[in-house]
């Protein structure tokens, strides 16, 4: 992949450093797009706009019973509103809605995951992006992902998830979600910027009674590029299940950290350690004497076979002759 | 000097062809898995046509190394059931590779070392199968959890493995006279004093009752 528009950082499934030479260091922070759950109507036209930005169709589906439509994400739906409902204690019912989509983490689990090199990329700016000419289908960004974003396709078996409209931040233009929003809920700037706007936000919900509010982006996968105002921070998972302390799962970790090395390294060692031996130690040879002793016991067990049939033959004869 | 008459047969021609095929999918599984398995290795999957044929027909060349594994060892587990005797043989191992076998119970058809190896390749074998399909997402769904889970066990079973493998090859280069029971199917009466004494006596046993 070309990266003239866009320095790239991180590669997944390989060892040696990405091109480097021009990376200046990255100002406040890299992007990020920070959601603002309280000011969020649910009127889904960030779906829409990410539908028609990227020019992807879902199937039409069924209403199963919520709001959220479609019921879940999807290869053609990389972003999807989730509504939940809750009682607070008062009895007050609120209306929690999350922008659902890939959280560009700054540690991502999909990438640390991939054995494609270069399917997964993270970009400078911090953008995760699916690169699926070299996508082998195989789902391990899926067993990665600490949030359950990347979906694999049914028709052509590529992972596919949100990449905060990478073609659009290329070029200066903020995301088609960002771009569409009608309240303001959704913003877009470097993410030093996105948290002093969050601070603002948070300081507002904070005056109003919500003395929860506060900013999502979780330290386990070094902070996220997609970020949420949210009135109960201290309770992520109201948000539809958000986890409140996401991390790369720590099997994974293990299957992809020092599995690796380790295990290249047991099978090199069995190897050697047989090769060594063969030049140490001759191989073991069948010699002239085993053969003869073979025969001889092979004689020896003829022999005895044939006394034993003929005290048999005796004995019957015996018998005959009593009978 | 050898007798061609006086050959012993270790394994049938339906064995050797059936060890073979084992052979050939555990070859090209490792080095596909290997492929998935290491960033250095992915060049490994052009080997299968690249990193998407990889991912497609790993799977079910797993499931012919399956398969075909059980049908042999269905055949083989009688003549591997462990005995004190092979306990004091493995104890004797040292002793094996440097060439001292005075003093080194005799084995039967198979020695500790043998036994050990087909006890834990069934483990393997059952390992790799069931984490593998929990791995395959395109034909099945399953808990992400559990997904994370058999994508580690599936690793370790293999690398495991492939270290067995690496053993049992070795073993059959290093004991001359192994190699053609599985290419020819006979072996020498010598090489079966030498290895498998037991086994040796009982066919000569059997061979003059008849």
């Amino acid at each position: 992949m070309a990266s003239q528009g866009m320095d790239i950082k991180r590669r997944s499934a390989t060892t040696t450093p990405s091109p480097s030479v021009r990376n200046s260091p990255v100002q406040g922070g890299g992007v990020a797009k920070l959601i603002d759950v309280s000011q969020c109507i649910g009127c889904k036209a960030c779906q829409v706009a990410c539908m028609e930005w990227n020019d992807l169709r879902d199937e039409v589906g069924h209403n199963v019973g919520v709001y959220d439509n479609p019921a879940d994400m999807t290869e053609n739906s990389w972003t999807v509103m989730r509504f939940s409902e809750y009682e607070k204690d008062d009895g007050d019912l609120e209306w929690l809605i999350r922008k659902d989509g890939c959280m560009h983490c700054e540690e991502p689990g999909c990438l640390t995951a991939c054995p494609s090199p270069g399917a997964i990329v993270q970009h400078a700016n911090g953008i995760v992006d699916f690169n699926q000419d070299s996508c082998i289908g195989c789902g391990y960004c899926v067993t990665g992902c600490p949030f359950d974003v990347p979906r694999i396709s049914k028709t052509d078996k590529k992972a596919y998830k949100c990449n905060l409209c990478v073609d659009r931040v290329e070029v200066g233009q903020e995301p088609a979600c960002v771009k569409i929003c009608p309240t303001g809920a959704i913003s877009f700037g470097s993410k030093d910027d996105m948290k002093h706007h969050a601070d603002e936000r948070i300081r507002d919900l904070k005056s109003r009674g919500y003395d929860n509010a506060g900013l999502y982006d979780p330290d386990g996968v070094g902070g996220t590029h997609v970020m949420y105002v949210l009135h109960h921070a201290d309770k992520p998972q109201l948000y539809s299940g958000l986890p409140k302390a996401p991390k790369i799962s720590a099997i994974v970790s293990l299957w992809k950290g020092p599995a690796k090395p380790i295990g290249v390294a047991a099978m090199v060692l069995t190897a050697l350690v047989g090769a060594a031996h063969y030049i140490r130690n001759r191989p073991s040879e069948v010699t002239k004497a085993d053969e003869l002793a073979a025969k001889h016991a092979a004689e020896l067990v003829a022999l005895q076979a044939a006394e034993l049939a003929a005290e048999k033959t005796a004995e019957e004869e015996r018998n005959d002759q009593r009978g | 000097m050898i007798n061609e008459d006086k050959e012993i047969v270790r394994y049938t021609a339906n064995q050797r062809l059936n060890h073979w095929l084992i052979a050939l999918s555990f070859v090209l599984l490792a080095i596909s898995g290997l492929a998935l398995f290491h960033p250095a290795l992915f060049w490994l999957s052009n080997l299968l046509g690249g990193g998407t044929w990889t991912r497609i027909l790993h799977p079910f060349i797993g499931v012919v190394m399956f398969v075909s594994f059980f049908s042999f060892a269905l055949q083989l587990w009688r003549d591997n059931r462990m005995t004190a005797d092979d306990r004091a043989w493995l104890k004797a191992v040292p002793k094996v590779i440097s060439h001292q076998e005075e003093g080194v119970p005799e084995a039967g058809r198979y020695n500790g070392g043998q036994k050990v190896l087909f006890w834990v390749l069934i483990v393997l074998m059952l390992g790799l199968l069931v984490s593998g399909v929990l791995m395959w997402r395109t034909y099945f769904t399953f808990p992400v959890e559990l997904i994370r889970w058999a994508s580690m066990l599936h690793a370790l079973f293999a690398l495991v493995l492939v270290c067995a493998i690496i053993v049992h090859a070795y073993a059959g280069i290093w004991v001359k006279g192994s190699v053609r029971a599985m290419t020819r199917g006979t072996v020498t009466p010598g090489w079966a004093w030498k290895h498998h004494r037991k086994w040796y006596r009982k066919k000569m046993r059997d061979s003059s009752l008849k």
